[in-house]
Order: structure tokens, then C-alpha cells, then sequence
């Protein structure tokens, strides 16, 4: 009888000890990531100053009717996210695909590398931005320096919409390629060597075969980081407030040029105090970033694998 | 072997998770009182001295940059949790404060007398709570390089570079005879939205009026000063550096500009951004004579947990004894008038600006300084108007379409 019920604790243990493991997740998330989730969903529906909530009237959708409706700086901030967003996800994948096969060769110190392209992903994200901010100086940034040797005029980094986009975009593609490129690496390194003896004897080039077996063969390792890549764009945030941090930081440059989705949002709940209208932004960029994953998916999914 | 149920381990770990993540910090039986300032206020040594009489106080501070440092207290007020025993409230935002007074603690006005009538009311909400001890005014003057004016062959003799610009007109007329003769360079000023920032401090009236409504698209005063500053930009003399960015900083030792517009405060981050010009500067008076631009109040939040002990300290800070001291130190503007008269304040040289006499330009200042009244978001119409002229600069936009749109962006601030 003992027996019969320590047997039947373990299959209750194997049963329903997973849940149990995965439990402290979901807990976590439920407090940390559903509640203000749905909170955020009540907020948006209120008109309600961050210092006064005790003052918040309920306004139904009127947030969301005056920012899709009559807010050309909501749909100015969309643009800039989505331009940057183009910006930085294509060149992370496919910088991050040639790093993965360079690091897949027999190289000297390969650890060494290895570990290496991921220090900048590990690098705090300010340090970063401050760093390419001054490289990117319109006076004495690096960069200028560098045009000027080679005879090219000097750009004013943060005035222009393509500079100061291109600037950000850089930020994001060195911080995030290395990352990438070690999940390639990890997969590429699963891929059997015969397939590649076989491509060999059939005259495939190297070019060819990167083309036809290692980018196929990665496919779903190409999915997982084209819709990691654009959930964080779609939250990017700290790059363009540290692009040019002065008085006006929230704003994103003097006529808004680099001020994404994220940090329109900022701006409305930390400068203007206006809780219900930036709430109202971060559904709208929730929806949106469920949409755009969407369609990177379908994009990315669209690799040959025959 | 025995089977530990995995089920009790893994309902563990999950209690452990959520337990460390509310765990407090442990104290060594002071009372530890912090403090959120942006900048520099020159209170180190006034800490110092503090906890020597105070053993039982330890302080601690907490600096961010001027619009971090609000945003955060703005969040932290939101949450009701994480904000400094002390808070220091520029200007710019002491309104939006304000009209929420039941954030703050409600501070006694048996020490009214100390200051200024427009710096006391400044911090006072509509239903007459005081939020906020003054600390510094702004104060108007203007910083210029000895040796760049001597390099264009403008004289360099303070008085003499005072009676160069008795008007912005004649300051822009002296800046156009500066870069005719400059060197390689250097521009006449920082950037359009700094002159801006002071023609506006002297202006009767702002971006509000008493009324809360923001006026400053039809501010007639302001629109001159704007039309003759994008004049001065059009004309060569900016260097474009937004003030307070790394760019800004980084000119400050390249000799990028000759003049800055300088309330009290701007001296302190001209010393700590560029030591190595010491005794390049000197200081002469502002073109239109008086004017504000700046100044701060410091708030007790009710969410902190010594807030009696935090109250006596920022007394004792905002003290005129105590701002007397921040004046030699820092240079910061008391907001005590009783001070204007002390010879300790009055006659006070600064080595770093050639010895120039601050104590006798910033407290002439003060006295002829007549309070604008500033409205509840004026500091995001600050950074509209600074980004207008920033687009002027950049050559995004004319000074005419520049200035609708801005007109444009604030009114969007009202609704």
C-alpha cells in the first residue's frame, strides 16, 4: 500500500512537476508583463496627467482616434521607426551571416573571436551611444575627419533625416550583429560536413554553397533573429534620446528627424506629463510591432530550402 | 536513493524569485537623507560641514542631467516611490510641480522673509502651499574670450566690451565686426538658442500669460529678438551648438565661440567643462540690461522617509548664510536679497573670469531684474523655441516657416 502511493506521487511528480518549473516565468510575467500591460490598456482609454491620477477622466478611444486621426508627429515618429527599422535589420542579418561563416573556419585563437563578436552586445547601451555620438560629431567627430581626408565634405551628423538615421542604424548594427551572428554560428556548425562534400564533387563554388546549403539550411535561425532584431527596433528608445542629449533630447533632433515611435512616447509621458495619450502610443506600437513581425516573418520565411 | 519531489523544489524557487526581489537595504543607524540635483550646485563642502554638526545624517547625492533629472522625479512621483528625500526643480518645470502640490511636503513660511517676493511665490501653488526653497536666481551677463576679441582687434577690457552692446542690436553689429577679423574657427556666439534664451529672460512678459495661456506666438518683444537672432545666424556668427550637449562642451575647448549668454549658473559649467581656459574669460553686462534666466527651488517629496530631517536640511541649505557660501564656491546667484549688500558677496572676483567682479555684476543684475512670470510647461516651450532656431541654424527651414511651425508646436503643449 506504501508503495502503491509513492507510485503514484512520482507519475503525479512527472506529470505536473513541468508546470511547476515553468511557473516562476509566467508569475513573472503575469506581474511584470500582463499587468502593466493591461494597465497601460485602461490608462490609454483616460485623459490623466502622470502627477494627478486621481484627476484621470475616462475619454474612451479619443486617444487613439486624435493620434491616427490629427497627429502628423505620431505618424512622423512611425516613419522614422520604420526607416530604421529597415536600416538596421537587413544589414544586421547579412552582416551577421558572413561574420558566422568567417568564424566557422579553422582560425587561430577561434574562442577568442568568438567571444569577441559578442563584447559589443554586452557593452551598456549608453556608453555605446555617448561613443558614436562623439565619433559622429559634426565638428571633430571621427567620421567627418575621415570624409574630409578622402575629400568628401562634412556631414552634420544629427540635422539631416538619412545622416542621423544612418548614424542610429550603425549604433544598433555593431551592438546587435555580433549576437546574431554567434546564434548563426552555433547552427552552421550543425549543418553535416556532407552535404558539402557532396556540393563539392558536384562543382559547387564556395559562393554557391554559402547561398544554396548554409543560408537555407538556416533558416529558422534566420527567422528567430529577424523577428528578434525587429521587436527591439520597434522599442528603440535610448539611441536616439542619447544622439544629441540637450534640453530637447525627447524630441528626437529640431524638426523630430531621428525621434522614433518609443521616444515619442517618452516624450509625451515624461515631458508633457500626459499619461493616457502615451499609453495610448504604446498600444498602437504593440499592435504595430505585431503586424511588422508579422510580415518579416513572411518575408524571412520566404527562403528557398530545396 | 531517495526522491526529493520536484514539485516542492520548483514551488521554492519560485517563492525565492519573488522574495529577493523586495528585499530593503540595511543601514548603519544614520539617517541617510539623499539628494536629486542636476548639475552643479555646489554643495559638496556644504555637506561636509553638514554631517560634522549632524552626526547622525548621512547625505548622499544623486546627479542627473537637467532633463533626465525631471523626467525621473516626474516618474518617480507618478509611482509614488523612489524619489530623493530632496528634490532640486529648476524654473522651467517648478509650475508643472506646483499644480499638483499634494506630492510635496507643505513647507513653513517662517523663513519667507529670506528671499526674493517673486522667488518665494514662484514655488507657491494656486491654493498658497509652498512646495520649494529658492536656491539660486539666474541673473543675466554676458561670458566672452579676452584673448579671441584681442585676436579679432575688438578691445577686451570689460567696461570697454560692455559699452560695445548697450542693445542686442549693437551686439550682433559687434559680432559681424568680430568675425570680419576672427580666427579660423571661432563664431561670435554658441548658438541661436542660447541668445534666444536670454533675449526672452527680458522680456516683460514670456511664453505665458498670468493666466496660464501661452502667448509667446503673438509676443511681440520675442518675435524681434527672434527675427534678429536668425539675422545673426544668417550672418555667420553662431557656431550651432545647442547649449548643454557634448558638442556644446567639446566647443568650449576648441575656442569655438567668443561670447555665451551667462545667468550665474552657466559660470559653474563653463569651470567644470573647460579648466584649461582659466583666466581667458571675462564677463561683461548683457545687452537690454537685466533679465533671468534660470534659477532653482529645492522640494521635500511626501514619499520620502526622513521627511522632517529633509526639511531642516534643505533650510539649512537655502539658507542665506549657506547661499553665501555656494556663491563664493560655485558662483551660483543667491536668491537672498539681504546678501546684495554683503561685501563678502558684493565684491567677490573671480580669478577664472580675468577677475572680473561677479559679485557686482550678478547682484546689480538681480537688483534690476524684473520677475517673468512663467507658465506651467515652460520648459517644454523653451525646447520648442530652442528646436525652431536650431532648424534655422541647420538650414532645415527660414526663419519664417521655422517660426509657424513652432508657433504650431505650442499650441499643441495647451490641449
Amino acid at each position: 500500500m506504501k508503495t502503491d502511493w509513492r507510485e503514484r506521487r512520482h507519475r503525479w511528480d512527472i506529470r505536473y512537476a513541468p508546470y511547476a518549473y515553468i511557473a516562476p516565468y509566467f508569475l513573472l510575467f503575469a506581474v511584470f508583463g500582463l499587468f502593466p500591460l493591461l494597465y497601460t490598456a485602461w490608462v490609454s482609454l483616460q485623459d490623466r496627467n502622470l502627477l494627478d491620477g486621481d484627476a484621470a477622466t475616462f475619454i474612451g478611444v479619443d486617444n487613439y482616434v486624435q493620434l491616427l486621426t490629427a497627429d502628423p508627429y505620431f505618424w512622423n515618429a512611425m516613419g522614422n521607426t520604420l526607416s530604421l527599422w529597415l536600416l538596421t535589420t537587413v544589414p544586421q542579418i547579412l552582416f551577421a551571416l558572413g561574420i558566422a561563416q568567417l568564424l566557422n573556419r579553422r582560425l587561430r585563437g577561434r574562442t577568442f573571436f568568438r567571444m569577441g563578436v559578442l563584447l559589443p552586445n554586452i557593452t551598456s547601451v549608453a556608453a555605446v551611444t555617448i561613443i558614436f555620438a562623439q565619433l559622429f560629431g559634426r565638428d571633430f567627430g571621427l567620421i567627418n575627419w575621415g570624409l574630409e581626408l578622402f575629400g568628401a565634405g562634412r556631414i552634420d551628423w544629427q540635422a539631416g533625416t538619412g545622416s542621423s538615421h544612418t548614424a542610429i542604424a550603425a549604433m544598433v548594427v555593431w551592438r546587435w550583429t555580433g549576437y546574431h551572428a554567434l546564434i548563426f554560428l552555433a547552427s552552421m556548425q550543425a549543418i553535416p560536413t556532407s552535404v558539402y562534400e557532396a556540393a563539392r564533387l558536384d562543382g559547387a563554388s564556395a559562393w554557391q554553397q554559402f547561398w544554396r546549403i548554409t543560408v537555407p539550411m538556416l533558416r529558422p535561425q534566420i527567422i528567430f533573429s529577424t523577428v528578434i532584431a525587429t521587436a527591439g527596433n520597434m522599442r528603440l528608445l535610448a539611441e536616439p534620446l542619447l544622439f544629441n542629449p540637450g534640453a530637447g533630447a525627447a524630441t528626437g533632433g529640431s524638426d523630430r528627424q531621428f525621434q522614433t515611435a518609443a521616444l515619442y512616447l517618452y516624450e509625451q509621458g515624461f515631458s508633457k506629463f500626459d499619461f493616457g495619450y502615451a499609453s495610448a502610443i504604446a498600444w498602437l506600437l504593440v499592435i504595430a510591432t505585431v503586424l511588422i513581425t508579422g510580415l518579416s516573418y513572411l518575408a524571412a520565411r520566404r527562403i528557398r530550402t530545396d | 536513493m531517495k526522491r526529493t519531489p520536484t514539485l516542492v523544489g520548483a514551488g521554492l524557487l519560485a517563492a525565492a524569485l519573488v522574495a529577493t526581489a523586495c528585499s530593503g537595504g540595511a543601514s548603519d543607524g544614520k539617517t541617510r537623507i539623499t539628494i536629486g540635483l542636476f548639475g552643479n550646485f555646489g554643495y559638496q563642502q556644504l555637506f561636509e560641514e553638514y554631517e560634522k554638526a549632524h552626526p547622525d545624517v548621512d547625505i548622499t547625492d544623486r546627479t542627473a542631467s537637467y532633463s533626465d533629472h525631471h523626467k525621473n522625479l516626474a516618474a518617480h512621483l507618478a509611482t509614488n516611490n523612489g524619489a530623493a528625500d530632496i528634490e532640486a526643480v529648476d524654473v522651467g518645470y517648478i509650475n508643472q510641480f506646483k499644480a499638483n502640490p499634494g506630492q510635496f511636503v507643505e513647507l513653513k513660511s517662517d523663513v519667507k522673509d529670506r528671499w526674493l517676493d517673486w522667488k518665494w511665490e514662484g514655488s507657491l501653488s494656486k491654493d498658497g502651499k509652498q512646495i520649494g526653497y529658492g536656491t539660486d536666481i539666474g541673473g543675466l551677463a554676458i561670458c566672452y574670450r579676452r584673448d579671441l576679441f584681442e585676436a579679432a582687434g575688438l578691445p577686451s577690457d570689460r567696461d570697454q566690451v560692455s559699452a560695445l552692446w548697450p542693445t542686442w542690436e549693437q551686439f550682433m553689429a559687434t559680432g559681424k565686426q568680430f568675425a570680419a577679423k576672427a580666427p579660423a574657427g571661432a563664431k561670435f556666439f554658441d548658438g541661436g538658442p542660447t541668445v534666444l534664451n536670454a533675449i526672452v529672460g527680458q522680456a516683460p512678459t514670456g511664453y505665458y500669460d498670468k493666466s496660464d495661456k501661452i502667448v509667446v506666438g503673438d509676443n511681440a518683444e520675442i518675435r524681434k529678438g527672434w527675427n534678429l537672432v536668425a539675422q545673426g545666424v544668417a550672418d555667420g556668427l553662431s557656431a550651432g551648438l545647442l547649449h548643454s550637449t557634448p558638442q556644446w562642451n567639446t566647443g568650449f575647448k576648441q575656442g569655438q565661440f567668443a561670447t555665451l549668454a551667462c545667468p550665474a549658473w552657466m559660470m559653474a559649467k563653463i569651470k567644470d567643462q573647460a579648466p584649461d581656459t582659466a583666466g581667458k574669460w571675462d564677463l561683461a553686462a548683457v545687452p537690454g540690461g537685466g533679465g533671468n534666466w534660470g534659477g532653482s527651488y529645492l522640494t521635500v517629496p511626501k514619499q520620502g522617509k526622513n521627511v522632517d530631517k529633509a526639511v531642516a536640511l534643505a533650510a539649512w541649505l537655502t539658507d542665506p548664510e549657506q547661499q553665501a557660501k555656494v556663491f563664493a564656491s560655485a558662483g551660483l546667484l543667491p536668491s537672498a536679497p539681504k546678501l546684495y549688500s554683503e561685501e563678502s558677496v558684493a565684491k567677490k572676483q573671480d580669478p577664472f573670469f580675468n577677475n572680473a567682479p561677479v559679485g557686482k555684476v550678478f547682484t546689480d543684475a538681480a537688483r534690476a531684474l524684473k520677475p517673468q512670470y512663467q507658465g506651467p510647461k515652460a520648459g517644454d516651450v523653451q525646447t520648442e523655441l530652442g528646436n525652431a532656431m536650431q532648424r534655422v541654424e541647420q538650414g532645415k527651414q527660414s526663419p519664417d516657416e521655422s517660426w509657424n511651425q513652432f508657433v504650431g508646436d505650442v499650441k499643441r503643449l495647451e490641449d
